[in-house]
Protein backbone atom coordinates (compact mmCIF):
# COMPACT_ATOMS: atom_id res chain seq x y z
CA UNK A 1 0.00 0.00 0.00
CA UNK A 2 2.78 2.45 0.96
CA UNK A 3 4.29 1.52 -1.97
CA UNK A 4 1.31 1.83 -4.29
CA UNK A 5 0.89 5.46 -2.68
CA UNK A 6 4.62 6.35 -3.44
CA UNK A 7 4.08 5.99 -7.39
CA UNK A 8 0.69 7.97 -7.29
CA UNK A 9 2.68 10.85 -5.96
CA UNK A 10 5.66 10.40 -7.68
CA UNK A 11 3.19 10.34 -10.44
CA UNK A 12 1.46 13.33 -9.70
CA UNK A 13 4.43 15.42 -9.07
CA UNK A 14 5.51 14.31 -12.58
CA UNK A 15 1.72 15.37 -13.33
CA UNK A 16 2.62 19.15 -12.04
CA UNK A 17 5.65 19.39 -14.08
CA UNK A 18 3.77 18.66 -17.32
CA UNK A 19 0.86 20.66 -16.41
CA UNK A 20 3.08 23.67 -15.98
CA UNK A 21 4.70 23.19 -19.34
CA UNK A 22 1.03 22.86 -20.58
CA UNK A 23 0.03 25.72 -19.18
CA UNK A 24 2.24 28.05 -21.45
CA UNK A 25 0.30 26.52 -24.28
CA UNK A 26 -3.35 26.99 -22.96
CA UNK A 27 -2.67 30.73 -22.54
CA UNK A 28 -1.58 31.50 -25.86
CA UNK A 29 -4.24 28.90 -27.52
CA UNK A 30 -7.41 30.82 -25.15
CA UNK A 31 -5.62 34.23 -26.29
CA UNK A 32 -5.15 33.94 -29.98
CA UNK A 33 -6.23 30.61 -31.07
CA UNK A 34 -3.02 29.67 -31.97
CA UNK A 35 -1.20 26.20 -31.20
CA UNK A 36 1.97 28.17 -29.84
CA UNK A 37 5.15 25.67 -31.09
CA UNK A 38 7.47 27.65 -29.68
CA UNK A 39 6.39 27.10 -25.82
CA UNK A 40 9.54 24.83 -25.10
CA UNK A 41 11.91 26.69 -26.54
CA UNK A 42 10.66 29.49 -24.75
CA UNK A 43 11.20 27.27 -21.24
CA UNK A 44 14.69 26.38 -22.78
CA UNK A 45 15.36 29.89 -23.76
CA UNK A 46 14.31 31.16 -20.24
CA UNK A 47 16.25 28.64 -18.28
CA UNK A 48 19.37 29.71 -20.09
CA UNK A 49 18.94 32.79 -19.65
CA UNK A 50 18.40 32.90 -15.86
CA UNK A 51 20.97 30.44 -14.92
CA UNK A 52 23.93 32.00 -16.85
CA UNK A 53 22.76 35.36 -15.29
CA UNK A 54 23.10 33.82 -12.31
CA UNK A 55 26.86 32.73 -13.18
CA UNK A 56 27.47 36.27 -14.16
CA UNK A 57 25.89 37.60 -11.19
CA UNK A 58 26.95 35.39 -8.28
CA UNK A 59 29.55 37.81 -6.93
CA UNK A 60 26.23 40.33 -5.74
CA UNK A 61 24.57 39.74 -2.57
CA UNK A 62 21.33 37.36 -4.32
CA UNK A 63 22.16 36.24 -7.73
CA UNK A 64 18.90 34.57 -8.38
CA UNK A 65 16.72 37.64 -7.46
CA UNK A 66 18.59 39.77 -9.76
CA UNK A 67 19.06 36.93 -12.66
CA UNK A 68 14.99 36.67 -12.17
CA UNK A 69 14.32 40.01 -12.59
CA UNK A 70 16.57 40.60 -15.53
CA UNK A 71 14.85 37.43 -16.74
CA UNK A 72 11.39 38.42 -16.62
CA UNK A 73 12.53 41.61 -18.26
CA UNK A 74 14.02 39.91 -21.16
CA UNK A 75 10.82 37.45 -21.57
CA UNK A 76 8.80 40.63 -21.86
CA UNK A 77 11.13 42.17 -24.16
CA UNK A 78 10.74 38.94 -26.49
CA UNK A 79 7.13 39.10 -26.22
CA UNK A 80 7.05 42.52 -27.51
CA UNK A 81 9.50 41.45 -30.17
CA UNK A 82 7.92 38.84 -31.45
CA UNK A 83 4.53 40.98 -31.51
CA UNK A 84 6.79 43.08 -33.39
CA UNK A 85 8.09 41.08 -35.75
CA UNK A 86 6.08 38.36 -36.13
CA UNK A 87 2.48 38.67 -35.16
CA UNK A 88 1.71 41.90 -36.40
CA UNK A 89 1.95 41.18 -40.07
CA UNK A 90 -0.29 38.42 -39.29
CA UNK A 91 -3.78 39.63 -38.03
CA UNK A 92 -6.56 38.44 -39.32
CA UNK A 93 -4.40 35.76 -41.06
CA UNK A 94 -5.57 32.41 -40.60
CA UNK A 95 -4.63 30.37 -37.29
CA UNK A 96 -2.27 28.02 -39.73
CA UNK A 97 -0.25 30.39 -40.89
CA UNK A 98 0.19 31.57 -37.12
CA UNK A 99 1.03 28.15 -35.83
CA UNK A 100 3.63 28.01 -39.11
CA UNK A 101 5.13 31.20 -37.74
CA UNK A 102 5.67 29.22 -34.38
CA UNK A 103 7.52 26.97 -35.69
CA UNK A 104 10.04 29.69 -36.76
CA UNK A 105 10.10 31.30 -33.67
CA UNK A 106 11.11 27.90 -31.93
CA UNK A 107 13.70 27.11 -34.27
CA UNK A 108 15.15 30.97 -34.27
CA UNK A 109 14.81 30.96 -30.40
CA UNK A 110 16.63 27.56 -30.28
CA UNK A 111 19.42 28.54 -31.85
CA UNK A 112 19.87 32.07 -30.49
CA UNK A 113 19.53 30.96 -26.94
CA UNK A 114 22.49 28.40 -27.20
CA UNK A 115 24.17 30.74 -29.61
CA UNK A 116 24.02 33.67 -27.12
CA UNK A 117 24.34 31.71 -23.93
CA UNK A 118 25.79 28.35 -24.51
CA UNK A 119 24.87 24.93 -25.31
CA UNK A 120 26.49 22.95 -22.35
CA UNK A 121 24.89 21.37 -19.46
CA UNK A 122 24.28 23.61 -16.84
CA UNK A 123 23.21 23.14 -13.25
CA UNK A 124 20.48 25.23 -11.73
CA UNK A 125 20.08 25.60 -8.30
CA UNK A 126 17.73 27.73 -6.88
CA UNK A 127 17.40 26.87 -3.47
CA UNK A 128 15.07 24.54 -3.55
CA UNK A 129 15.18 21.29 -0.42
CA UNK A 130 16.25 18.26 -2.06
CA UNK A 131 15.94 15.94 1.13
CA UNK A 132 12.80 14.02 0.73
CA UNK A 133 10.29 13.98 3.13
CA UNK A 134 8.17 10.95 4.91
CA UNK A 135 4.84 11.34 4.87
CA UNK A 136 1.71 9.94 6.50
CA UNK A 137 4.12 7.56 8.82
CA UNK A 138 1.03 6.97 11.34
CA UNK A 139 -1.48 5.46 8.19
CA UNK A 140 1.34 3.35 6.18
CA UNK A 141 3.51 1.76 7.68
CA UNK A 142 6.91 2.97 6.72
CA UNK A 143 5.21 6.05 5.99
CA UNK A 144 5.63 7.83 1.99
CA UNK A 145 8.51 9.08 0.69
CA UNK A 146 8.13 12.41 -1.05
CA UNK A 147 11.10 14.64 -2.63
CA UNK A 148 10.29 18.02 -1.38
CA UNK A 149 11.45 19.85 -4.05
CA UNK A 150 8.62 17.63 -6.04
CA UNK A 151 6.13 19.29 -3.43
CA UNK A 152 7.88 22.65 -4.12
CA UNK A 153 7.12 22.38 -7.29
CA UNK A 154 3.43 21.57 -6.80
CA UNK A 155 3.22 24.15 -4.60
CA UNK A 156 4.54 26.89 -7.25
CA UNK A 157 2.37 25.10 -9.73
CA UNK A 158 -0.98 25.63 -7.84
CA UNK A 159 -0.04 29.25 -7.16
CA UNK A 160 0.05 29.98 -10.68
CA UNK A 161 -3.02 28.30 -11.68
CA UNK A 162 -4.66 30.18 -9.34
CA UNK A 163 -3.03 33.34 -10.01
CA UNK A 164 -3.95 32.92 -13.29
CA UNK A 165 -7.31 31.49 -13.04
CA UNK A 166 -8.18 35.19 -11.40
CA UNK A 167 -6.30 37.36 -13.76
CA UNK A 168 -8.37 35.61 -17.05
CA UNK A 169 -11.73 35.38 -14.65
CA UNK A 170 -11.86 38.90 -12.91
CA UNK A 171 -10.07 41.34 -14.83
CA UNK A 172 -10.65 43.57 -17.74
CA UNK A 173 -7.62 42.24 -19.44
CA UNK A 174 -8.84 38.71 -18.75
CA UNK A 175 -12.10 39.64 -20.44
CA UNK A 176 -9.98 41.21 -23.19
CA UNK A 177 -7.77 38.22 -23.69
CA UNK A 178 -10.69 35.76 -24.24
CA UNK A 179 -12.45 38.30 -26.28
CA UNK A 180 -9.81 38.62 -28.77
CA UNK A 181 -9.62 34.65 -29.28
CA UNK A 182 -13.30 34.48 -29.97
CA UNK A 183 -13.25 37.58 -33.04
CA UNK A 184 -9.92 40.02 -33.66
CA UNK A 185 -12.53 42.14 -35.32
CA UNK A 186 -15.35 42.52 -33.03
CA UNK A 187 -12.72 42.72 -30.18
CA UNK A 188 -10.94 45.43 -32.31
CA UNK A 189 -14.75 47.50 -32.31
CA UNK A 190 -15.07 47.35 -28.81
CA UNK A 191 -11.91 49.29 -28.39
CA UNK A 192 -9.62 46.37 -27.60
CA UNK A 193 -5.78 46.95 -28.86
CA UNK A 194 -4.90 43.69 -30.65
CA UNK A 195 -1.39 44.44 -30.55
CA UNK A 196 -0.99 45.22 -26.80
CA UNK A 197 -3.00 42.24 -25.51
CA UNK A 198 -0.68 39.77 -27.86
CA UNK A 199 2.16 41.41 -26.08
CA UNK A 200 0.49 40.73 -22.79
CA UNK A 201 -0.07 36.88 -23.57
CA UNK A 202 2.92 36.16 -24.75
CA UNK A 203 4.87 37.73 -21.71
CA UNK A 204 2.61 35.88 -19.16
CA UNK A 205 3.18 32.60 -21.55
CA UNK A 206 6.95 33.55 -21.12
CA UNK A 207 6.73 34.00 -17.41
CA UNK A 208 5.05 30.48 -16.88
CA UNK A 209 7.64 29.30 -19.33
CA UNK A 210 10.35 31.00 -17.39
CA UNK A 211 8.56 28.79 -14.01
CA UNK A 212 8.11 25.67 -16.17
CA UNK A 213 11.88 25.78 -16.50
CA UNK A 214 13.60 27.01 -13.20
CA UNK A 215 11.01 23.88 -11.77
CA UNK A 216 12.22 21.33 -14.93
CA UNK A 217 15.63 23.14 -14.49
CA UNK A 218 16.37 21.98 -11.05
CA UNK A 219 15.59 19.27 -11.61
CA UNK A 220 17.08 17.92 -14.70
CA UNK A 221 19.25 20.20 -15.31
CA UNK A 222 19.24 23.53 -18.03
CA UNK A 223 20.34 21.37 -21.69
CA UNK A 224 19.12 21.26 -25.12
CA UNK A 225 16.28 18.48 -24.11
CA UNK A 226 14.47 20.70 -21.80
CA UNK A 227 12.69 22.20 -24.90
CA UNK A 228 11.46 18.90 -25.84
CA UNK A 229 8.99 18.46 -22.13
CA UNK A 230 6.64 19.90 -24.85
CA UNK A 231 6.06 17.06 -26.43
CA UNK A 232 5.15 15.76 -23.27
CA UNK A 233 2.39 19.21 -22.77
CA UNK A 234 0.69 17.63 -26.26
CA UNK A 235 -0.92 14.55 -24.69
CA UNK A 236 -1.73 16.75 -21.68
CA UNK A 237 -3.53 19.32 -24.16
CA UNK A 238 -5.65 17.20 -25.50
CA UNK A 239 -6.92 14.98 -22.42
CA UNK A 240 -7.48 18.36 -20.92
CA UNK A 241 -8.31 20.38 -23.63
CA UNK A 242 -6.31 23.59 -25.25
CA UNK A 243 -8.56 26.03 -23.85
CA UNK A 244 -9.03 25.57 -20.11
CA UNK A 245 -6.09 25.92 -17.42
CA UNK A 246 -8.06 23.35 -15.37
CA UNK A 247 -7.91 21.04 -18.20
CA UNK A 248 -4.16 21.31 -18.52
CA UNK A 249 -3.70 20.75 -14.72
CA UNK A 250 -5.90 17.84 -14.68
CA UNK A 251 -5.07 15.87 -18.24
CA UNK A 252 -1.01 16.79 -16.82
CA UNK A 253 -2.01 15.11 -13.40
CA UNK A 254 -3.61 12.08 -15.30
CA UNK A 255 -0.43 11.59 -17.54
CA UNK A 256 1.79 11.62 -14.49
CA UNK A 257 -0.31 9.20 -12.49
CA UNK A 258 -1.37 7.13 -15.83
CA UNK A 259 2.35 6.60 -17.11
CA UNK A 260 3.91 6.04 -13.66
CA UNK A 261 1.61 3.61 -12.61
CA UNK A 262 0.99 1.56 -15.55
CA UNK A 263 5.66 1.39 -16.04
CA UNK A 264 5.30 -0.16 -12.50
CA UNK A 265 2.72 -2.59 -12.50
CA UNK A 266 2.70 -2.99 -16.48
CA UNK A 267 6.02 -2.45 -17.40
CA UNK A 268 7.35 -5.98 -16.05
CA UNK A 269 4.87 -7.59 -18.27
CA UNK A 270 5.42 -5.75 -21.29
CA UNK A 271 9.35 -5.56 -21.09
CA UNK A 272 8.82 -1.50 -19.68
CA UNK A 273 9.25 1.44 -21.28
CA UNK A 274 5.44 2.34 -20.98
CA UNK A 275 6.53 5.80 -19.69
CA UNK A 276 7.54 6.44 -23.14
CA UNK A 277 4.48 6.41 -25.04
CA UNK A 278 1.37 5.75 -22.57
CA UNK A 279 0.83 9.45 -22.65
CA UNK A 280 0.75 9.26 -26.33
CA UNK A 281 -1.88 6.66 -26.46
CA UNK A 282 -4.02 7.97 -24.12
CA UNK A 283 -4.28 11.19 -26.12
CA UNK A 284 -4.88 8.66 -29.39
CA UNK A 285 -7.65 7.40 -27.35
CA UNK A 286 -9.19 10.45 -25.91
CA UNK A 287 -9.23 11.92 -29.36
CA UNK A 288 -11.64 8.97 -30.65
CA UNK A 289 -13.92 9.50 -28.05
CA UNK A 290 -14.00 13.06 -26.84
CA UNK A 291 -11.92 15.23 -29.20
CA UNK A 292 -12.22 18.53 -27.06
CA UNK A 293 -11.31 17.14 -23.93
CA UNK A 294 -12.24 16.63 -20.56
CA UNK A 295 -12.87 20.44 -19.85
CA UNK A 296 -12.42 21.96 -23.76
CA UNK A 297 -14.86 24.09 -25.22
CA UNK A 298 -17.32 21.95 -27.47
CA UNK A 299 -17.91 24.08 -30.23
CA UNK A 300 -21.70 25.15 -31.18
CA UNK A 301 -22.49 25.65 -34.76
CA UNK A 302 -25.53 26.42 -35.79
CA UNK A 303 -26.59 24.96 -39.33
CA UNK B 1 -43.61 53.33 -34.25
CA UNK B 2 -42.44 56.08 -35.13
CA UNK B 3 -41.72 59.24 -33.09
CA UNK B 4 -41.83 62.02 -35.78
CA UNK B 5 -38.12 62.25 -36.42
CA UNK B 6 -38.62 66.06 -37.47
CA UNK B 7 -39.75 67.00 -33.95
CA UNK B 8 -36.89 65.89 -32.11
CA UNK B 9 -33.59 68.01 -31.53
CA UNK B 10 -30.73 67.17 -34.49
CA UNK B 11 -27.62 68.87 -33.44
CA UNK B 12 -24.42 69.93 -35.43
CA UNK B 13 -22.56 67.82 -37.84
CA UNK B 14 -20.62 64.66 -36.17
CA UNK B 15 -19.66 62.99 -39.28
CA UNK B 16 -18.57 64.28 -42.62
CA UNK B 17 -17.07 62.43 -45.00
CA UNK B 18 -14.99 63.94 -47.61
CA UNK B 19 -14.71 62.61 -51.26
CA UNK B 20 -14.08 59.05 -49.62
CA UNK B 21 -12.80 56.68 -52.32
CA UNK B 22 -11.60 53.02 -51.85
CA UNK B 23 -10.23 50.51 -53.76
CA UNK B 24 -9.40 46.98 -53.65
CA UNK B 25 -6.72 46.38 -56.56
CA UNK B 26 -8.42 47.24 -59.35
CA UNK B 27 -12.29 47.16 -58.44
CA UNK B 28 -13.02 50.32 -56.80
CA UNK B 29 -15.46 50.04 -53.71
CA UNK B 30 -16.28 53.33 -53.43
CA UNK B 31 -15.86 56.57 -55.46
CA UNK B 32 -15.27 59.79 -54.29
CA UNK B 33 -18.54 59.45 -51.53
CA UNK B 34 -19.42 62.86 -49.19
CA UNK B 35 -22.09 63.12 -46.65
CA UNK B 36 -22.40 63.90 -43.21
CA UNK B 37 -24.30 62.92 -40.13
CA UNK B 38 -25.82 65.23 -37.77
CA UNK B 39 -25.67 64.35 -33.92
CA UNK B 40 -29.17 62.99 -33.05
CA UNK B 41 -29.82 62.12 -36.27
CA UNK B 42 -30.42 58.36 -37.66
CA UNK B 43 -28.87 57.99 -40.95
CA UNK B 44 -29.56 55.48 -43.29
CA UNK B 45 -27.49 53.49 -46.03
CA UNK B 46 -28.65 52.56 -48.35
CA UNK B 47 -28.04 50.83 -52.04
CA UNK B 48 -28.11 47.60 -53.90
CA UNK B 49 -25.77 44.62 -53.22
CA UNK B 50 -22.13 45.49 -53.73
CA UNK B 51 -22.70 49.06 -53.55
CA UNK B 52 -20.27 49.71 -51.09
CA UNK B 53 -22.44 50.71 -48.13
CA UNK B 54 -20.62 48.13 -45.41
CA UNK B 55 -17.15 49.33 -47.08
CA UNK B 56 -19.03 52.87 -46.38
CA UNK B 57 -19.17 51.93 -42.47
CA UNK B 58 -15.37 50.23 -42.23
CA UNK B 59 -14.06 53.50 -43.30
CA UNK B 60 -16.11 55.41 -40.63
CA UNK B 61 -14.89 52.96 -37.95
CA UNK B 62 -11.37 52.57 -39.36
CA UNK B 63 -11.02 49.05 -40.71
CA UNK B 64 -10.37 49.88 -44.13
CA UNK B 65 -8.14 53.35 -44.82
CA UNK B 66 -9.44 55.50 -47.65
CA UNK B 67 -7.15 56.11 -50.52
CA UNK B 68 -9.06 59.53 -51.12
CA UNK B 69 -10.51 61.66 -49.17
CA UNK B 70 -11.20 62.53 -44.99
CA UNK B 71 -13.17 61.58 -42.65
CA UNK B 72 -14.01 64.27 -39.54
CA UNK B 73 -15.26 63.28 -36.54
CA UNK B 74 -16.45 65.50 -33.90
CA UNK B 75 -14.23 68.32 -35.72
CA UNK B 76 -10.87 66.42 -35.92
CA UNK B 77 -10.02 64.90 -39.49
CA UNK B 78 -8.27 61.70 -39.79
CA UNK B 79 -7.44 59.89 -42.88
CA UNK B 80 -6.02 57.00 -40.92
CA UNK B 81 -8.18 55.66 -37.60
CA UNK B 82 -7.48 51.82 -36.33
CA UNK B 83 -10.88 50.15 -35.33
CA UNK B 84 -9.62 50.36 -31.05
CA UNK B 85 -9.14 54.01 -31.58
CA UNK B 86 -12.63 54.56 -33.06
CA UNK B 87 -14.11 52.30 -30.51
CA UNK B 88 -11.93 55.11 -27.71
CA UNK B 89 -13.10 58.08 -29.71
CA UNK B 90 -17.28 56.82 -29.28
CA UNK B 91 -17.55 54.72 -32.15
CA UNK B 92 -19.06 52.00 -31.52
CA UNK B 93 -20.29 49.28 -34.18
CA UNK B 94 -22.15 46.05 -35.20
CA UNK B 95 -21.39 43.87 -37.98
CA UNK B 96 -23.48 42.41 -41.33
CA UNK B 97 -22.47 38.96 -40.09
CA UNK B 98 -22.94 38.87 -36.12
CA UNK B 99 -19.30 39.64 -34.52
CA UNK B 100 -19.95 38.15 -30.81
CA UNK B 101 -17.44 36.00 -28.45
CA UNK B 102 -19.25 32.77 -28.60
CA UNK B 103 -18.00 31.05 -26.14
CA UNK B 104 -18.73 33.67 -23.46
CA UNK B 105 -21.59 34.30 -22.08
CA UNK B 106 -24.29 36.80 -22.91
CA UNK B 107 -23.45 39.06 -19.45
CA UNK B 108 -19.57 38.84 -20.45
CA UNK B 109 -20.21 39.73 -24.21
CA UNK B 110 -21.66 42.70 -23.08
CA UNK B 111 -19.06 44.06 -20.62
CA UNK B 112 -16.66 43.81 -23.08
CA UNK B 113 -18.37 46.47 -23.76
CA UNK B 114 -17.17 48.41 -21.68
CA UNK B 115 -13.47 47.62 -21.54
CA UNK B 116 -12.84 51.17 -22.58
CA UNK B 117 -14.38 52.55 -19.68
CA UNK B 118 -12.96 50.55 -16.97
CA UNK B 119 -9.47 51.79 -15.04
CA UNK B 120 -9.05 50.04 -12.21
CA UNK B 121 -5.24 48.72 -11.96
CA UNK B 122 -5.34 44.67 -13.10
CA UNK B 123 -4.15 43.96 -9.53
CA UNK B 124 -6.58 45.68 -8.07
CA UNK B 125 -9.07 43.77 -10.03
CA UNK B 126 -7.57 40.51 -9.46
CA UNK B 127 -8.26 41.02 -5.93
CA UNK B 128 -11.39 43.05 -6.36
CA UNK B 129 -10.61 45.61 -3.67
CA UNK B 130 -10.77 48.95 -3.47
CA UNK B 131 -11.70 50.51 -6.97
CA UNK B 132 -12.24 48.34 -8.80
CA UNK B 133 -14.61 46.51 -6.77
CA UNK B 134 -16.73 50.20 -6.65
CA UNK B 135 -16.05 49.94 -10.50
CA UNK B 136 -16.69 46.66 -11.24
CA UNK B 137 -20.34 47.23 -9.84
CA UNK B 138 -21.30 50.34 -11.26
CA UNK B 139 -20.35 48.93 -14.81
CA UNK B 140 -22.68 45.36 -14.14
CA UNK B 141 -25.31 48.30 -13.07
CA UNK B 142 -25.20 49.61 -16.19
CA UNK B 143 -25.10 46.54 -18.32
CA UNK B 144 -27.87 45.28 -16.25
CA UNK B 145 -29.38 48.09 -17.14
CA UNK B 146 -29.46 47.95 -21.04
CA UNK B 147 -29.93 44.14 -20.56
CA UNK B 148 -33.07 45.55 -19.59
CA UNK B 149 -33.62 47.67 -21.87
CA UNK B 150 -33.00 45.24 -24.86
CA UNK B 151 -35.20 42.52 -23.05
CA UNK B 152 -32.76 39.73 -22.97
CA UNK B 153 -32.36 39.39 -18.96
CA UNK B 154 -33.61 35.63 -19.78
CA UNK B 155 -30.43 34.82 -21.72
CA UNK B 156 -27.86 37.02 -19.37
CA UNK B 157 -25.91 33.54 -18.52
CA UNK B 158 -26.52 31.66 -21.57
CA UNK B 159 -23.11 31.19 -23.96
CA UNK B 160 -23.55 33.45 -27.14
CA UNK B 161 -23.06 30.47 -29.58
CA UNK B 162 -26.39 28.71 -28.06
CA UNK B 163 -29.16 30.97 -28.93
CA UNK B 164 -31.13 32.47 -32.09
CA UNK B 165 -29.87 34.55 -34.62
CA UNK B 166 -32.25 37.20 -34.25
CA UNK B 167 -31.23 37.22 -30.17
CA UNK B 168 -27.55 37.21 -31.14
CA UNK B 169 -27.87 40.16 -33.38
CA UNK B 170 -29.57 42.18 -30.38
CA UNK B 171 -26.48 41.22 -28.26
CA UNK B 172 -24.45 42.51 -30.17
CA UNK B 173 -26.76 45.83 -29.99
CA UNK B 174 -26.80 45.47 -26.22
CA UNK B 175 -22.58 45.03 -26.38
CA UNK B 176 -22.48 48.30 -28.74
CA UNK B 177 -25.03 50.25 -26.75
CA UNK B 178 -22.49 49.29 -23.53
CA UNK B 179 -20.25 51.10 -24.75
CA UNK B 180 -22.38 54.28 -24.68
CA UNK B 181 -21.21 55.64 -28.01
CA UNK B 182 -22.25 58.67 -29.46
CA UNK B 183 -21.74 57.61 -33.00
CA UNK B 184 -23.62 53.96 -33.55
CA UNK B 185 -22.95 52.34 -36.80
CA UNK B 186 -25.62 49.27 -37.73
CA UNK B 187 -24.51 46.78 -40.30
CA UNK B 188 -28.14 45.25 -41.39
CA UNK B 189 -29.67 45.12 -37.38
CA UNK B 190 -32.54 43.53 -39.35
CA UNK B 191 -31.43 40.93 -41.74
CA UNK B 192 -32.67 37.37 -41.78
CA UNK B 193 -35.46 38.36 -38.39
CA UNK B 194 -39.14 38.04 -39.00
CA UNK B 195 -41.65 40.59 -38.89
CA UNK B 196 -41.90 40.55 -34.75
CA UNK B 197 -38.28 40.75 -34.67
CA UNK B 198 -37.89 43.77 -36.78
CA UNK B 199 -40.78 45.71 -35.06
CA UNK B 200 -38.69 44.57 -31.45
CA UNK B 201 -35.44 46.01 -33.48
CA UNK B 202 -37.19 48.88 -34.53
CA UNK B 203 -38.00 50.33 -31.14
CA UNK B 204 -34.65 49.67 -29.76
CA UNK B 205 -33.19 51.76 -32.30
CA UNK B 206 -35.39 54.45 -31.85
CA UNK B 207 -35.42 54.38 -27.88
CA UNK B 208 -31.87 54.00 -28.08
CA UNK B 209 -31.66 57.03 -30.12
CA UNK B 210 -34.13 58.71 -27.84
CA UNK B 211 -33.42 57.91 -24.39
CA UNK B 212 -29.18 58.04 -25.00
CA UNK B 213 -29.29 60.29 -27.52
CA UNK B 214 -26.79 58.55 -29.40
CA UNK B 215 -26.31 58.86 -33.17
CA UNK B 216 -26.99 56.08 -35.49
CA UNK B 217 -25.51 55.37 -39.18
CA UNK B 218 -27.58 52.24 -40.04
CA UNK B 219 -27.52 49.91 -43.21
CA UNK B 220 -30.86 48.47 -43.99
CA UNK B 221 -31.97 46.39 -46.29
CA UNK B 222 -36.17 46.39 -45.68
CA UNK B 223 -37.34 49.49 -47.06
CA UNK B 224 -40.24 50.03 -45.00
CA UNK B 225 -37.78 50.30 -42.20
CA UNK B 226 -35.54 52.63 -43.51
CA UNK B 227 -38.25 55.00 -44.61
CA UNK B 228 -39.98 54.51 -41.06
CA UNK B 229 -36.77 55.14 -38.96
CA UNK B 230 -34.86 57.59 -40.63
CA UNK B 231 -34.47 60.65 -40.73
CA UNK B 232 -32.24 61.24 -43.90
CA UNK B 233 -31.13 58.04 -45.96
CA UNK B 234 -27.30 58.18 -48.22
CA UNK B 235 -28.27 56.05 -51.71
CA UNK B 236 -24.96 54.33 -52.94
CA UNK B 237 -25.02 52.28 -56.46
CA UNK B 238 -21.98 51.08 -57.31
CA UNK B 239 -19.54 52.81 -55.14
CA UNK B 240 -21.11 56.00 -55.64
CA UNK B 241 -23.73 58.32 -54.01
CA UNK B 242 -26.42 58.88 -56.32
CA UNK B 243 -28.96 60.38 -53.52
CA UNK B 244 -29.34 62.14 -50.48
CA UNK B 245 -31.90 63.53 -48.40
CA UNK B 246 -35.51 62.87 -46.29
CA UNK B 247 -36.97 59.80 -47.02
CA UNK B 248 -39.52 60.90 -49.25
CA UNK B 249 -36.84 63.08 -51.29
CA UNK B 250 -35.06 59.89 -51.85
CA UNK B 251 -38.24 57.70 -52.84
CA UNK B 252 -38.76 60.08 -55.42
CA UNK B 253 -35.31 60.71 -56.86
CA UNK B 254 -35.63 59.13 -60.38
CA UNK B 255 -31.73 57.90 -59.94
CA UNK B 256 -32.72 55.82 -56.88
CA UNK B 257 -35.77 54.65 -58.97
CA UNK B 258 -33.12 53.42 -61.67
CA UNK B 259 -31.29 51.93 -59.43
CA UNK B 260 -33.94 49.83 -57.46
CA UNK B 261 -35.96 48.88 -60.53
CA UNK B 262 -33.98 49.25 -63.37
CA UNK B 263 -34.02 51.57 -66.61
CA UNK B 264 -36.42 50.92 -69.13
CA UNK B 265 -34.76 50.52 -72.17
Amino acid sequence: MGFFLEVVLGGLMAGVLYSLVALGFVLIFKASGVFNFAQGAMVLFAALTLVRLMEILKETFSPFLIALLLTIAVMIALAWVIERLVLRPLVNQPGISLFMATLGISYVLDGFGQAVWGSDVYALDVGIPKRPIVLFESMVPGGVLVPSEDLAAALIAGLLVLGLGVFFQRTRIGRALRAVADDHQAAQSVGIPLNTIWVIVWTVAGLVALVAGIVWGSKLGVQFSLGLVALKALPVLILGGFESIVGAVVGGLIIGVGEKVSEVYLGPAVGGGIENWFAYVLALLFLLVRPEGLFGERHIDRV
Amino acid sequence: MSTAPSQRHIGDVLLKLDGISLAFGGVKALDDVSFEVRSHEIRAIIGPNGAGKSSLLNVINGVYHPSQGAVTYKGTTYRQMRPHEAARRGIARTFQNIALFKGMTVLDNIMTGRTLKMHAGFLFQCLYFGKARSEELAHRRKVEHIIDFLQIEHIRKTPVGRLAYGLQKRVELARALAAEPELLLLDEPMAGMNLEEKEDMCRFILDANDEFGTTIVLIEHDMGVVMDLSDRVVVLDYGRKIGDGSPDEVRRNQAVIDAYLGVRH
